[in-house]
């Protein structure tokens, strides 16, 4: 298992399939850690952040303090918008004035 | 990733009602380059007319029985295809090496691709295969001013064959292929002789080879025909295909990210990605491919022949334009990665 896919609960997901099964454990851990530093600064957008939960999964937090765990990338983005109430469009230029 | 157990193909013949469909499969079912093929049917209606068409030739042919492919097809075409799956486990039925599904004509084939992807059985038996479209030369025209969904199947489409071109003239066919251009122009086009004689090409240089050859991403992306002028467009629909180019490595964290976030807001408008990357610290070539809201596991290619490196991806989609998606790729980039990638053009 590639260290994304335990990073976000699933090994199926499209983006994993170009890492390399066989690469060292720190190189997942970093890879693991560059993917979950972008989706938070998209999340901040939206005052939520996702957590590191002991190196096996993610938990999607709002600034309110609701927690869900992160099942899938593919569905990461749902579940922010409903978590938040509001659309991530990335065709949206007020959405992506906002990333700063 | 690790699964190391060949996957089936599912190829997908398409195309407007009596654009040709049943006349190809009869001939692939009668070629023994295809002589290891299952074949679905799906059909519109009650009367499986199709399959006494077919008849003894396609002695595995499966029809399924009801309902368009358009409303149905997530429900019975999952069913048909574990089925056939476990027929072959079970030895009931000969060992198939690809599977053939034939559409209705009123279809939109992209949902296909989603549910053998999608489902947790078929994705690790299957995977989706080279989608061809037929065309009706007489037809074409007035098809696609009546029926939209005529360009969904013209814009999935990995390779286009234009049927009866012997019964129109020439300038009505020249007219066709301005219209193909306008829609789908990184197609591959084949030509009649794939009709009455198919060779096991007729499916093959699909996106799924393990293993490609610059030369041959190259002819998958296919010839970029030259778009048509405004005549050709002229009762086009919202229908936009164009192409991104880009230079330079690409944070493919941060490309996943961005692309997987449109596809969630627009992936029913997406009706086509496929491309070749150049990704940050990867010295392979990386294959993109993907159909509405799913996007096929990328491969890696043979290293880069020259130094023609640049990543080019191509889109077509509805109602969205080249330079909303150059500019939401570029200013994502440029604001959420470590690694910005360069200017964006698009064609």
């Amino acid at each position: 298992m590639c260290g994304l896919c335990g990073a976000l609960g699933g090994d199926d997901h499209w983006s994993t399939h170009i890492e390399d099964p066989e690469q060292a454990h720190h190189e997942r851990r970093r890879a693991r850690a560059y993917r979950a530093k972008l989706i938070n600064r998209v999340l901040a957008t939206r005052r939520l952040a996702i957590e590191d939960f002991q190196a096996s999964s993610f938990v999607l937090a709002t600034a309110t303090g609701k927690r869900e765990i992160v099942e899938d990338l593919g569905g990461i983005w749902r579940q922010a918008e409903q978590l938040s109430g509001r659309e991530i469009d990335p065709l949206d230029e007020e959405f992506l004035a906002s990333l700063g | 990733m690790t699964d190391t157990i060949p996957l089936l193909p599912v190829h997908v013949i398409s195309g407007f009602l009596g654009s040709g469909k049943t006349t190809l499969l009869k001939s692939v079912l009668a070629s023994e380059a295809f002589g290891d093929s299952a074949v679905l049917i799906n059909e519109f209606g009650d009367v499986g007319l199709d399959n006494r068409l077919l008849g003894e030739i396609a002695k595995d042919a499966v029809l399924l029985s009801s309902g368009c492919v358009c409303c149905t097809i997530r429900g019975e075409l999952s069913d048909a295809l574990r089925s056939l799956i476990s027929q072959r486990q079970n030895g009931e039925i000969p060992a198939f090496q690809r599977i053939v599904l034939e559409t209705t004509g009123l279809a939109d084939p992209g949902p296909i691709a989603s549910t053998i992807t999608a489902d947790p059985v078929l994705r690790h038996h299957l995977r989706p295969g080279t989608n061809l479209t037929l065309v009706d030369a007489v037809n074409a025209i007035d098809s696609r001013q009546r029926h939209p969904v005529w360009e969904a199947q013209v814009a999935v489409a990995d390779k286009l064959v234009i049927s009866k071109t012997d019964l129109v003239d020439t300038s009505r066919i020249d007219h066709i292929h301005d219209l193909l251009n306008t829609i789908n122009p990184a197609a591959q086009r084949l030509g009649r002789e794939a009709l009455n004689q198919p060779s096991n090409t007729l499916f093959a240089s699909g996106p799924h080879l393990e293993r490609f050859t610059r030369t041959q991403v190259k002819k998958w992306l296919g010839p970029w025909h030259k778009p048509a002028g405004p005549k050709a467009n002229g009762h086009l629909s919202d229908v936009h295909s164009f192409r991104l180019a880009f230079e330079g490595e690409l944070d493919w964290t941060c490309f996943g990210l961005w692309l997987s976030m449109l596809l969630n807001r627009h992936g029913s408008d997406i009706m086509r990605v496929k491309g070749v990357l150049h990704v940050k610290d990867d010295h392979r070539p990386v294959v993109l491919h993907g159909v509405q809201h799913t996007i096929h596991p990328p491969e890696h290619v043979e290293v880069w022949p020259d130094d023609d490196r640049r990543s080019e991806l191509i889109f077509i989609t509805r109602s969205i334009t080249a330079s909303r998606v150059a500019d939401s790729l570029g200013t994502f980039m440029n604001a959420v990665s470590d690694h910005p990638c360069s200017r964006i053009s698009y064609a």
